[in-house]
């Protein structure tokens, strides 16, 4: 089922450009530890993502992946060049992205229905209007019945199905994830995999999604960005050309393993063990 | 923090067993281990005290006690003795604890306070805190004043540093979270900080309770003209040993209801604060 409940129409970006959703260019960080040498996390970084494109930024830790992926959510300053989301230069936390943790980070306080309720709450939003939605998603993601439960009596992959909803529920233009389901076993992340591309066929988000493991980048992504540690570059920008929608079966075809061996490539030759 | 243990998810769509009832005599053999060995201890006690032939101003036999406390509890000087110590305990407390939860809210949202009240908290923390009694009982008079000072004096302590470690620990990821929805301070603090302190709150709860009870017993040692630690010492001054342990015994039984009912909030108000952590009392 998809979600027919739309939200109260927000703001409309009519400048930006469809193409250009997120727009990043030459962009450093540069961390300056008081008491130690600056350290470069990362360095002359740039990409687009059209609106509505799966995007994943992948590389073995300390590439900045993560780094990057906050600096999009605006909860840590670029230190130079641009980084723009919808036509705008992101300064500070902004209410139009849904962001997923590692950790499902659910309030164990609250029930699974109030979790993902928090974004309406904290930005102040008609409840009423979105609990029709908040239901809908969890429907989707198939927690209905576990709305009034809470966190602790869900599996680990229930959580972050929760946690998913909660950062659908406002309807942000973007998602970022950040290795949602690195906590996760293999069967449940390989599961978890195609709820996410359903969830996204459905909703038409923007995903930026940083992952460590390159099958899942490749297996989700329309296009991967590659990265490598110290100081944090990106190696390459690969366009993922396999059909949608994609099966689990997928990951067994030549072409899939031929963007597997590519992308793995860069981290053997730079002695990275993965 | 981590309430919850990350689980094991062996099937996504396999949801845990439910609970099982609370009143399961094999998960809780604590409701049957502990009257056991109470009637048990008694009776060694008993027998153990007559057998050996005990004088009872050294250690009465529990049935002396028990007479003793049968009799007390007649006389409306015990009942004046339990209301003047139970009041300089609950204003005491109360006194003590909020002005604890406050302190800590305010050492924590504020560099500037926790720089210049810290350095006096830790002093402070040194002194037993009892050996004041005397200069509060000089200062305050023999009245209630100087036992509630002393009651919320050594409940204040471990209340604070459970408020501000409870504060401190809220989960990163949850603060991350609430700033990556553009949350405001307030909101992060009412939303995460606050929640998240509450079973560091509820150990500081329990801890300055049981401080309360000793605080205003050995500020009425130091000077009173009545309350149950008053009492106390003139059965001391008697020799009435029986009449001692059956005060003992209310004390302890003031004890175990003030905890009870702080357990109870907790479970009304932050129930899912399963796993109980305590910082130093």
């Amino acid at each position: 089922m998809s979600v027919t409940t739309q939200p109260p129409s927000g703001t409309q970006h009519r400048d930006a450009d469809v193409d250009r959703w997120i727009e990043i260019h030459d962009l450093d960080k540069v961390y300056r530890p008081r008491k130690s040498a600056p350290v470069i996390a990362l360095q002359g970084i740039g990409f687009t993502v059209r609106q509505g494109e799966f995007v994943s930024l992948v590389g073995p830790s300390g590439c900045g992946k993560t780094t990057m992926l906050k600096i999009l959510a605006g909860l840590i300053p670029k230190t130079s060049g641009t980084a723009r989301l919808a036509g705008e230069e992101i300064e500070g936390s902004r209410r139009d992205i849904g962001m997923v943790f590692q950790a499902a980070t659910l309030l164990p306080w609250r029930t699974i229905l109030e979790n993902v309720m928090l974004p309406i709450d904290v930005q102040r939003l008609d409840k009423k209007r979105y609990r029709a939605r908040a239901m809908e998603l969890l429907e989707m993601v198939g927690l209905e019945g576990f709305e009034d439960r809470h966190p602790r009596e869900l599996s680990g992959g229930m959580q972050q199905r929760a946690g998913i909803c909660r950062a659908l529920v406002h309807d942000p233009d973007v998602l970022l994830m950040d290795e949602p389901f690195g906590a996760l076993d293999a069967m449940t992340r390989e599961y978890m995999n195609l709820e996410l591309l359903r969830i996204w066929r459905e909703s038409g988000k923007t995903i930026v999604l940083v992952t460590h493991s390159i099958p899942e980048a490749v297996f989700l992504s329309d296009r991967v960005v590659v990265m490598s540690p110290r100081p944090g570059r990106m190696v390459e920008l690969v366009d993922i050309d396999l059909e949608r929608p994609r099966q689990l079966e997928l990951m067994q075809s030549d072409a899939a393993g031929a963007y597997v061996r590519r992308i793995r490539k860069h981290f053997n030759a730079a002695g990275v063990v993965h | 923090m981590s309430v919850a243990p990350p689980q094991p998810a062996t099937d996504v769509d396999q949801a845990p067993a439910p609970a099982r009832s609370r009143f399961d005599l094999r998960d809780r053999p604590e409701l049957a281990l502990v009257p056991v060995s109470f009637i048990l201890i008694v009776l060694a006690w008993e027998y153990g005290v007559r057998l050996l032939d005990v004088p009872s101003f050294v250690l009465p036999p529990p049935s002396a006690i028990w007479e003793s406390l049968v009799n007390q509890l007649q006389t409306p000087r015990f009942w004046n003795n339990l209301w003047v110590t139970t009041q300089e305990i609950i204003a005491g407390y109360l006194l003590g604890v909020t002005t604890a939860f406050l302190l800590g809210i305010a050492v924590v949202q504020s560099r500037i306070v926790e720089k210049t009240v810290f350095p006096y908290v830790v002093a402070f923390q040194t002194v037993p805190k009892i050996a004041l009694a005397p200069l509060f009982v000089i200062w305050f008079g023999f009245g209630l004043t100087s036992k509630i000072l002393i009651a919320a004096l050594v409940s204040f302590f471990p209340m604070l540093i459970n408020v501000i470690e409870g504060l401190r620990s809220a989960d990163q990821d949850q603060i991350e979270l609430m700033r990556s929805l553009d949350a405001s301070k307030r909101q992060i603090f009412f939303r995460v900080q606050l929640p998240n302190s509450m079973p560091f709150v509820f150990a500081g709860l329990d801890i300055g309770i049981v401080f309360a009870i000793i605080g205003a017993v050995v500020a009425e040692w130091v000077g009173a003209r009545a309350g149950l630690g008053y009492q106390l010492l003139q059965y001391i001054y008697d020799f009435n040993i029986a009449g001692l342990f059956a005060v003992l015994v209310v004390l302890a039984v003031m004890g175990l209801v003030a905890h009870s009912f702080i357990r109870l909030l907790q479970r009304r108000f932050a129930g899912w604060t399963e796993t109980e952590r305590t910082v130093g009392a």
